[in-house]
């Protein structure tokens, strides 16, 4: 996680890949030029983290304003680039990036493979990420403001009706898509072709599996992204007329191309997710997973029900019935693939040997917290009832559920569960548990009540709002204000850990944790697998 | 269904501290409300029914879990068991969850396809929804048309005044409904996407630009009814609240003449005005009125707007010049990039009254003073 991993790995490998390390630059030269998946991983990881923090920021504006009733620090106009850039940021900038960093780390260690297959490309969809949220960001200081639409960017209002902000708006998305693409292209040639010798497909960990299908799901969708941005680019400044129904278009066209994006891109988000906690929960079970076919299977099933289920998102805009009950009861099968996941971890723990370290305390968060999230979007599903929870706080706390409490936590809980393997130490176990019992109580306090206020009617993206939801909304403030402080817990603790305080850990580093990644030395050194290991 | 609500609130008063005041059939703080037609009181069960499969599945899987936790911890001696993969439990829990769907999809497949059946309405009502107000037309009676605009006072928005009990869930000018009998909304916008939503009468419905949507509902109670906007439109989504009033058949149709008559008779007062000219006070008092319902919210009480969106007046070239009178006017009828249009919204007179306020007052004292005539001469002069 540092420059000493480096260097440590130099000294006591000089001899041996002297070659490999005879060019490395010291300093930032070194991180703008390495092609070492460990240090794209590390970089993936830390801008990830980062943008984690910014978003977070704008979240702590809208709660401050969504505080008490009445306007009190922003303007509505700006509160809308926050909820805006909030979630571009935080889908874009944070949970998809980490998920890329944790990939790099661990996708060549776990199929015993010496790095990525493209390294150079790597290191080019890494580094041109700063530059797309730079762009973003500074969007937000134009005349005008930035992007106010929000993250879904629906026309017309991101194309007569917005600034001209939108011009970088749409030209930081391409570029946050390029990278994905590439990001994802790796990964998929990387599985294909640089798998060590006897691990065939069913044998690779879940976590390589949910990987191998979330990067198609990316190769699919995001050049349908980037097809919608550059649409509303052309809409809003070359006269064009794809979502405006004056010139022969259609502004429901624009929510279908989104959407068709847009719901693979849920499960871009939380397909990895379910890859790590089926690496956790064995472990701190001391026993097998109980259906790794079935989870392999189950992955496969969400992945395609994925590319049929997009108008759910869009039941309010006037489809007709029979394209209604389409959606809805394709809707509803995505929850029998999921069930099977769910149900695999609890027959994994029954009747295991239990133990409650903090990687396997995030996982247990995750797998109770990400259910409730999908119950509320089995509810969701349900057509006549989603008139009423459509595009109030109700949604809002579903996502939040399966983001947040679902991918963020699943996230934390790979960075607690591998970091001791980076970095050869073990993290502040007390920090990591403060981390924990904090994070998860506030992030309940500020999620939950937010399905009571959603059904009472209070709509989503709104800066002030009726009086009989004042209560509510101020107690949901308070637990984000306390999940955002405690998310400092969390930084202190990977600042120790990248200094390398902490008891030295065995190779294994987890009683019971199996993989090719727990034979290898701790810290992992630079180069893993320069000659393969035989799986049998 | 009154215990679920009651137990909710119970759960939820650990949570908040204030007296729940409403009666918990009428309106709940924390639940859906049951609505007052007999499709809003379908989707009210179908939500309660999926509630309580969610908290049976839950309790179940998580109990699971519980015990597991509790019971199989390696501290108490715990040894792993060796089992994986069975046939027969793997290929149960995927029927049962399935058999599960089937028993949800049916009543949701029936209230849908209720839901959705627009035909045969007693009274159309074309609903437009334009950047940051509401619209209604009755079809039937095509005199009667009004804007409806959120009444809440921007001194309670900005916290100079205590927020009265409706705050931000009030309007102008109420749309008004008859009970027992099966009303049509027709729904479209001027400009952006907005939602035209009533949870009193579980109605949802996007107003897309150039597209008309339907819905129906037949109300069995007369009462008010609030709602909002809910789709994102732009700067002042949060402030384009909806309020239906029900009123019994017999009542309705009293109404719905009095606007008749209200209709033509305003129409008659145009007619006046545009034949005279009103004084310097009367214009700046008229005109300082419908600033503050119409422009106040983005170019602001003391006319510095919040540039560059919503330009300042106080100051600009098109309030003080002499030469864009006609531009001024313009802008106010047809609208101007981000500026919607209020040639519909307003009359002649209040269109030549804000002009006169706007080049008028912040020091602007232009001294010069627009009619309604002159209106009427850009609208039908050329």
């Amino acid at each position: 996680m540092s420059t000493e991993t480096v260097n440590e790995a130099h000294d006591s490998d000089d001899g041996h890949d002297a070659h490999h390390e005879h060019h490395i630059p010291k300093g930032l030269l070194r991180w703008l030029f390495t092609t070492n998946h460990k240090d794209i991983g590390t970089l993936y990881l830390w801008f990830a983290f980062i943008m984690f923090l910014i978003g977070g920021a704008m979240a702590m504006v809208i709660r401050a304003e969504l505080f008490q009733p009445g306007l009190q620090i922003v303007d509505p106009h700006f509160f809308n680039q926050m909820t805006t850039v909030h979630g571009l940021i935080m889908v874009f900038g944070a949970v998809m990036p980490a998920f890329t960093g944790l990939a790099n780390w661990l996708v060549p260690m776990m199929i015993g493979a010496p790095d990525m297959a493209l390294p150079r490309m790597n290191n080019w969809s890494f580094w041109i990420l700063p530059f797309a949220f730079l762009i973003l960001l500074s969007s937000l200081f134009m005349d005008g403001g930035g992007p106010a639409f929000g993250w879904t960017f629906y026309a017309p209002l991101s194309t007569q009706y917005s600034g001209d902000s939108t011009a970088l708006f749409v030209f930081s998305v391409h570029i946050m898509g390029i990278s994905s693409i590439m990001g994802a292209i790796n990964v998929v040639v990387t599985i294909l072709n640089m798998r060590a010798p006897g691990m065939t497909y069913m044998k690779m960990p879940l976590f390589v599996w949910t990987w191998l299908i979330t990067a198609f799901l990316l190769i699919a969708v995001m050049p349908v992204l980037a097809g919608a941005v550059t649409m509303v680019l052309t809409d809003k400044f070359f006269g064009t007329s794809f979502f405006d129904a004056a010139g022969g278009g259609d502004p429901v066209m624009f929510q279908h191309i989104f959407w068709f994006f847009g719901h693979p891109e849920v499960y871009i988000m939380i397909l990895p997710a379910f890859g790590i906690i089926s690496a956790i929960v064995p472990t701190f079970s001391r026993k097998k997973l109980f259906g790794y076919a079935s989870m392999v299977y189950a992955t496969a099933s969400i992945a395609l029900l994925s590319f049929i289920v997009w108008a759910h998102h869009m039941f309010t805009t006037g489809m007709p019935v029979a394209a209604e009950m389409f959606f809805m009861f394709a809707t509803m099968l995505i929850s029998v693939p999921t069930g099977v996941k769910v149900f695999n971890w609890v027959a994994t723990m029954w009747r295991g040997s239990l133990t409650f370290e903090v990687p396997m305390m995030f996982a247990i968060a995750f797998i109770v917290l990400f259910t409730i999230g999908g119950l509320s979007g089995l509810m969701l599903a349900i057509t006549p009832a989603d008139f009423q929870y459509h595009d109030t706080y109700f949604v809002v706390a579903h996502f939040h559920y399966v983001l947040v409490t679902g991918a963020v936590f699943s996230i934390m809980a790979a960075v607690y569960y591998w970091l001791p393997k980076w970095t050869g130490k073990m993290f502040d176990i007390t920090l990591g548990k403060w981390h924990f019992w904090c994070s998860l109580i506030s992030v309940n306090l500020l999620f939950f009540p937010m399905h009571f206020v959603g059904l009472a009617g209070m709509p989503r993206r709104i800066p002030d709002y009726a009086l009989q939801f004042a209560d509510i909304n101020k107690w949901v403030s308070i637990g984000g204000f306390a999940f955002g402080l405690s998310q400092l817990i969390f930084l202190v603790l990977i600042i120790k850990a990248c200094r390398k305080i902490g008891e030295p850990v065995s190779d294994q580093v987890w009683e019971g944790a199996e993989g090719l990644e727990w034979e290898i030395p701790s810290p992992a050194p630079y180069h893993t697998f320069e000659t393969p290991p035989f799986i049998k | 269904m009154n215990r679920i609500s009651t137990l909710l609130t119970g759960v939820m008063l650990a949570f908040s501290n204030s007296a729940i005041a409403t009666t918990a059939a009428e309106r709940s703080d924390l639940n859906l409300r049951p609505g007052v037609s007999d499709i809003s009181l379908e989707v009210y069960d179908l939500h309660m029914l999926m509630f309580w499969i969610c908290v049976v599945i839950g309790v179940l899987v998580f109990g699971v879990m519980f015990y597991s936790m509790v019971m199989h911890r390696k501290s108490t001696g715990a040894k792993p068991a060796n089992f994986h993969e069975n046939v027969k439990v793997e290929v149960l829990w995927t029927i049962i969850p399935f058999v599960i769907l089937i028993a949800m999809a049916w009543p949701a497949a029936t209230t849908l396809i209720a839901m959705e059946d627009t035909s045969e309405a007693d009274v159309t009502i074309l609903v437009t929804g334009s950047q940051w107000k509401w619209h209604y037309k009755y079809q039937d009676n095509p005199d009667v048309e009004f804007f409806s605009l959120l009444a809440t006072q921007q001194e309670q928005i900005n916290n100079k005044f205590t927020k009265g009990e409706n705050y931000l869930l009030e309007v102008d000018r109420p749309l008004v409904i008859p009970t027992g009998k099966k009303v049509r909304f027709l729904i479209t916008s001027d400009d952006v996407i907005h939602s035209w939503w009533v949870p009193d009468f579980a109605i949802k419905k996007d107003a897309n630009p150039g597209f008309i949507n339907e819905a129906w509902t037949n109300v069995n109670e007369p009462g008010i009814y609030r709602g909002q906007c809910a789709e994102l439109c732009g700067k002042d989504h949060g402030f384009m609240p909806i309020v239906v009033i029900a009123k019994g058949p017999a009542e309705y149709s009293t109404w719905l003449q009095e606007q008749e008559t209200a209709a033509i008779r305003a129409n008659e007062e145009e007619q006046r005005l545009l034949a005279m000219n009103m004084s310097m006070d009367e214009l700046m008092t008229q005109g300082k009125k419908v600033y503050d319902t119409a422009c106040v919210a983005c170019h602001q009480a003391n006319g510095g707007g919040l540039p560059p969106m919503f330009p300042a007046l106080k100051g600009s070239k098109i309030a003080m010049e002499k030469q864009n009178i006609p531009v001024h006017i313009d802008y106010i009828i047809n609208g101007k990039n981000n500026m919607p249009a209020f040639g519909k919204q307003l009359t002649m007179s209040e269109i030549a009254a804000v002009v006169t306020y706007e080049r008028n007052a912040w020091g602007n004292n232009t001294g010069d003073m627009v009619q309604a005539k002159d209106v009427n001469l850009m609208i039908n002069g050329k």
